[in-house]
């Protein structure tokens, strides 16, 4: 398919003649897609479908249904996304709470579920009620005591231990794509390149089902990531009911971007920052048309989780926060701090991560990952056990900490000395000395802090479905807390203090500790993803707290700034950097002022450019040109002697078309000249029959001259998709720029090892 | 135009799908506003010397106020105005058919990936090395050290290309999968070079 050629007549005619060969246009694994040739075969298609628009009313149907299939897909994937996160959630629940017990009137149901209806439930105790059974109940017969701690710690590391054992053979035997978080990989994926199998039916089958197991599992890890791998999976198949998606790879990225922002707005219940999210985090190009596509799955997503109702409370998170507390102005200070702590975080976070999965790759560490998973869950478990705050579910622990202490609390966190003779009646309970309760409490949940962060640099990562968003969220939500607490005591004890003075009086509600956790939930996951903008719609889309986004914008950038400072990447990239994804940042930018010729190949002491010349080659010659390099592509000129260039080929496709030529056309043999001009030249009579291949030849591959800076051709590659670009200088061919030449240069001034860069 | 009828067929028929389960979803959601389902929960703090205290009743959305769950009222006459306004009351609703099936559903997948697993790894070795007894266990230089499942995968392809039956394809299909998986197996947990 000639693409740009030129428009005269007997051209298409031998277009018309030539029929397009299955197979070419294909890519193949692990290789980067050409965006120019694939926008071209798409408008090329449009405007097929649009000329014959007019000739019968099936045609006009058909133009309709090209038209509408974009709409279509996102709604089929919206629904399925949906559908997929209320079973991950209700099962993820279930299975959670399945560690410490049972209940015996309905097996399917969670504690909270079991002890929905019962009327035994009080107010110190809200949990318990006599349906549900712990496994020392059941097994030794005891609910208190020392026997019955035991007896529930070791089925506690029992059943997480279970769980990680399944999840990791399940996604070792099945679908070993299924492990990990997804996100660098779709990224690279959304950036136009191409692995068979990342998003297909056994992997989406297979991180669904194990994803839930590693969440039962205790690990500290949370399922936003693989829930946007999940999504774009549904994406991906349902793509393929279309011929207009299924053969274009560049349409189909369009809906992958559509698809994890669904992802986003089913894991979070926050359908606008899942359409911010898959704009800053995860798509590469984000037209318009992409961004209503992107809202539209983001909506129906919302809507058919919200159906489903997995909570039983009609809200689609846990952390829906109720208070409206202001905010006063020297909260700025603990603010900033906590904005600080997130950057450091963040950055001794991607640091300490990269290093052990690093390790992991290159040493006999990685020779044991399902060893290793089970160490990480027994470790996680019998560590996690003893403290009541990592022994909860992550999400619940989340929300506890974003819940103010107001009357109806009865948690040890809220144990403060009240004043009994405040007899009327307030909403707001005033600021008040704590009591021992909130000591023991914040003891707790320092020892929990330190847990989490060691922990979590070791789980993510491990061979099972693994999501960073929620441990950092915690991590972030109990540094606030405490500060929080701190902050609202010294409120308290010193109220005298000239910036207490101004803002808060003696016996009002200044100090919130609740929206403390909240930004410092923010500052930490802004500091590991560097996200701004989506992250802040993210989190007050969580918590509903309009009035919070000042400050909550105030510590996302601090601790974005406080983390570029350590290094410019976010986990994100920095993993996408270990694994030598060949992905052209676009945030980067590109300052040195090296020239094209100095990145081109082939280099000074290099062998000379294997070209294809146009109309002396044999097949024979080609093919043995193919077998000896490893060259993903061939420009082709016009002779050896004026190198002027013609076009260019891709290996694949020459590949494809000369066997193809073989077994369907006869006569042609070894010594068979090939042509890649429009008219054969004239051969002796009894030589073989010449094969055709302009319809292979790409026509206008796209050149610089040897003196353009890099600065353009970084800018050109970036704007435009291209995979080669070739080297021209006064006029003739001299050499070709690949992407994988251009990370590896732009490693090499970055200092960092340009042999890491793998594929092409 | 016969792809353009296979992709409106295949369209067809997984928009049916999804229609049936819509709305049997639809359907289950709505029947699952039985009795049970819907409460109208009370907390109450501490009020004097009466402790602190938790209501569930059943009841409609409108009728979800103190009054009418806190019963037994525990304090008298003029203090209940006061004691009700300490009590936070929410209307919940929740769907206990979808929560009952979605268990169901996710545990019968389970159950079948572990059989399936236990086969694939345990059974189908043991059944293949019986069959085929020693031409088996010559192995390509590819095989060498990988005891994976899967490992046999290449020669039940080759030798299964020759007959074009249904049984056939399926397990060709199977086999091509297997190989597949057995790539990908290398990629991401021996080489290291994918999600690492």
């Amino acid at each position: 398919m000639t693409n740009g050629g030129s428009i005269n007549s007997s051209t298409h005619l031998l277009d018309l003649l030539d029929e397009p060969i299955p197979g070419v246009g294909t890519y193949d694994d692990f290789h980067t897609i050409d965006w120019v040739r694939e926008k071209c075969k798409d408008r090329e298609r449009h405007r097929r479908i649009n000329s014959k628009k007019k000739e019968s009313a099936w045609e006009m149907t058909k133009s309709l249904y090209d038209a509408w299939s974009g709409w279509l897909v996102v709604t089929l994937t919206g629904l399925a996304s949906g559908a997929l996160a209320g079973l991950i959630d209700i099962a993820a629940d279930w299975m959670t709470d399945l560690k410490e017990g049972i209940c015996l009137s309905a097996l399917w149901y969670n504690h909270e579920q079991c002890c929905w209806g019962s009327n035994e439930t009080t107010f110190e105790e809200r949990d318990k009620c006599p349906q549900w059974k712990t496994w020392a109940e059941l097994i030794i017969g005891q609910a208190e005591g020392p026997g019955s701690y035991i007896m529930n710690y070791i089925m506690y590391i029992f059943w997480a231990l279970s769980f990680a054992f399944l999840a990791v053979s399940l996604v070792k035997v099945f679908a070993p794509y299924a492990c990990g978080s997804g996100i660098p990989e779709i990224k690279t994926i959304l950036s136009g390149f191409i692995i068979r199998g990342y998003l297909g039916k056994w992997t989406l089958m297979i991180k669904t089902i194990t994803l839930v197991l590693a969440v039962a599992s205790g690990l500290s890890l949370g399922k936003e990531g693989p829930l946007v791998h999940v999504a774009c999976c549904c994406g991906n198949i349902f793509s393929y009911l279309f011929p207009k998606y299924s053969t274009n790879e560049a349409k189909k990225r369009e809906v992958l971007s559509a698809a994890s922002a669904a992802g986003v707005s089913v894991a979070f219940g926050a359908p606008i920052g899942g359409v911010l999210f898959s704009l800053e985090e995860v798509s590469y190009y984000f037209p318009l048309k992409t961004l209503g596509r992107s809202f539209f799955a983001a909506l129906v997503a919302a809507f058919v989780l919200r159906s489903i109702n997995p909570f039983g409370n009609s809200r689609l998170v846990l952390f829906y926060v109720e208070y409206h507390t202001p905010w006063y102005l020297f909260e700025l200070f603990p603010f900033i701090l906590l904005g600080v702590f997130g950057g450091l975080w963040g950055a001794f976070f991607i640091r300490a991560n990269i290093a052990w999965c690093r390790r992991r790759k290159s040493t006999k560490f990685g020779k044991y990952p399902v060893l290793e998973v089970i160490i990480v869950a027994a470790i996680t478990a019998v560590i996690a056990f003893p403290n009541p705050y990592t022994r909860l579910n992550t999400s619940e622990l989340i929300k506890e900490l974003f819940t103010d202490c107001g009357p109806l609390e009865s948690s040890s966190l809220c144990d403060y000395r009240n004043d009994m003779n405040a007899s009327k009646i307030v909403d707001d309970i005033p600021d008040r000395p704590a009591g021992v309760g909130v000591y023991s409490a914040i003891w707790q949940l320092c020892l929990a802090l330190i847990f989490k962060i060691i922990m979590t640099v070791f789980t993510f990562g491990i061979k099972v479905p693994s999501g960073l968003f929620i441990p950092s969220m915690a991590i972030g939500a109990i540094a606030g807390r405490i500060v929080g607490i701190a902050v609202e005591q010294l409120a308290y004890f010193h109220h005298d203090w000239f910036i207490f003075k101004e803002w808060c009086e003696v016996g009002a509600d200044c100090i919130t500790p609740g929206l403390y956790a909240m930004v410092g939930a923010a500052a930490c996951l802004g500091g590991v993803t560097r996200m701004t903008v989506s992250l802040v719609v993210i989190v007050f889309e969580l918590t509903g707290g309009l009035e919070y986004i000042v400050p909550l914008m105030a510590a996302v950038m601090t601790s974005k700034w406080v983390g570029d400072a350590f290094g410019r990447e976010g986990i994100y990239e920095a993993h996408i950097r270990l694994n030598g994804y060949p992905f052209l940042d676009a945030k980067e930018e590109f300052t040195h002022t090296t020239l094209a010729a100095d990145v081109m190949r082939p280099r000074r002491n290099d062998p000379p450019l294997a070209v294809l010349t146009q109309d002396n080659m044999t097949v024979d010659d080609i093919e043995n040109m193919i077998n000896e390099t490893s060259y993903n592509g061939f420009p082709v000129i016009m002779s050896k002697e004026s190198q002027r260039l013609v076009g260019f080929a891709l290996r694949r496709d020459l590949t494809i078309a000369i066997e193809s030529a073989r077994k369907k056309q006869e006569g042609i043999v070894g010594s068979s000249r090939v042509c890649f001009a429009q008219h054969t030249p004239s051969l002796p009579a009894e030589s073989p029959r010449p094969l055709k291949l302009r319809s292979i030849l790409d026509m206008s591959p796209f050149t610089v001259t040897d003196h353009t800076p890099m600065e353009i051709v970084v800018d050109i590659f970036r704007k435009l998709g291209l995979r080669q670009c070739l080297v021209t200088h006064n006029g003739r061919l001299l050499g070709i720029i690949t992407k994988k030449d251009i990370l590896r240069h732009m490693a090499q001034t970055a200092n960092q090892d340009p042999a890491s860069i793998m594929f092409n | 135009m016969p792809s353009l009828c296979w992709g409106l067929l295949r369209l067809g028929s997984v928009l049916g799908v999804s229609c049936l389960a819509l709305s049997s979803l639809v359907q289950l959601t709505a029947a699952a506003k039985n009795f049970e389902d819907v409460r109208c929960k009370c907390i109450c703090p501490p009020y004097k010397d009466n402790p602190g205290h938790i209501y569930n009743k059943n009841i409609s959305q409108k009728d979800c106020d103190c009054l009418h769950v806190v019963d037994p009222m525990p304090v008298l006459g003029p203090d209940v105005e006061a004691y009700c306004l300490r009590c936070e009351c929410k209307y919940e609703e929740r769907s206990s058919v979808t929560i009952k099936v979605t268990i169901i559903i996710y545990l019968s997948i389970l159950g079948l990936l572990l059989l399936y697993m236990v086969y694939l790894t345990l059974v189908e070795p043991i059944l293949k090395r019986r069959l085929f007894g020693h031409s088996q266990l010559i192995q390509s230089e590819d095989d060498i050290g990988d005891h994976q499942p899967f490992a046999n995968a290449h020669d039940v392809l080759a030798r299964s290309r020759s007959r074009p039956n249904v049984l056939n394809k399926v397990e060709y299909a199977q086999q091509r999968w297997k190989l597949q998986v057995q790539e990908q197996r290398k990629s991401v947990f021996d080489r290291h070079v994918v999600l690492s």
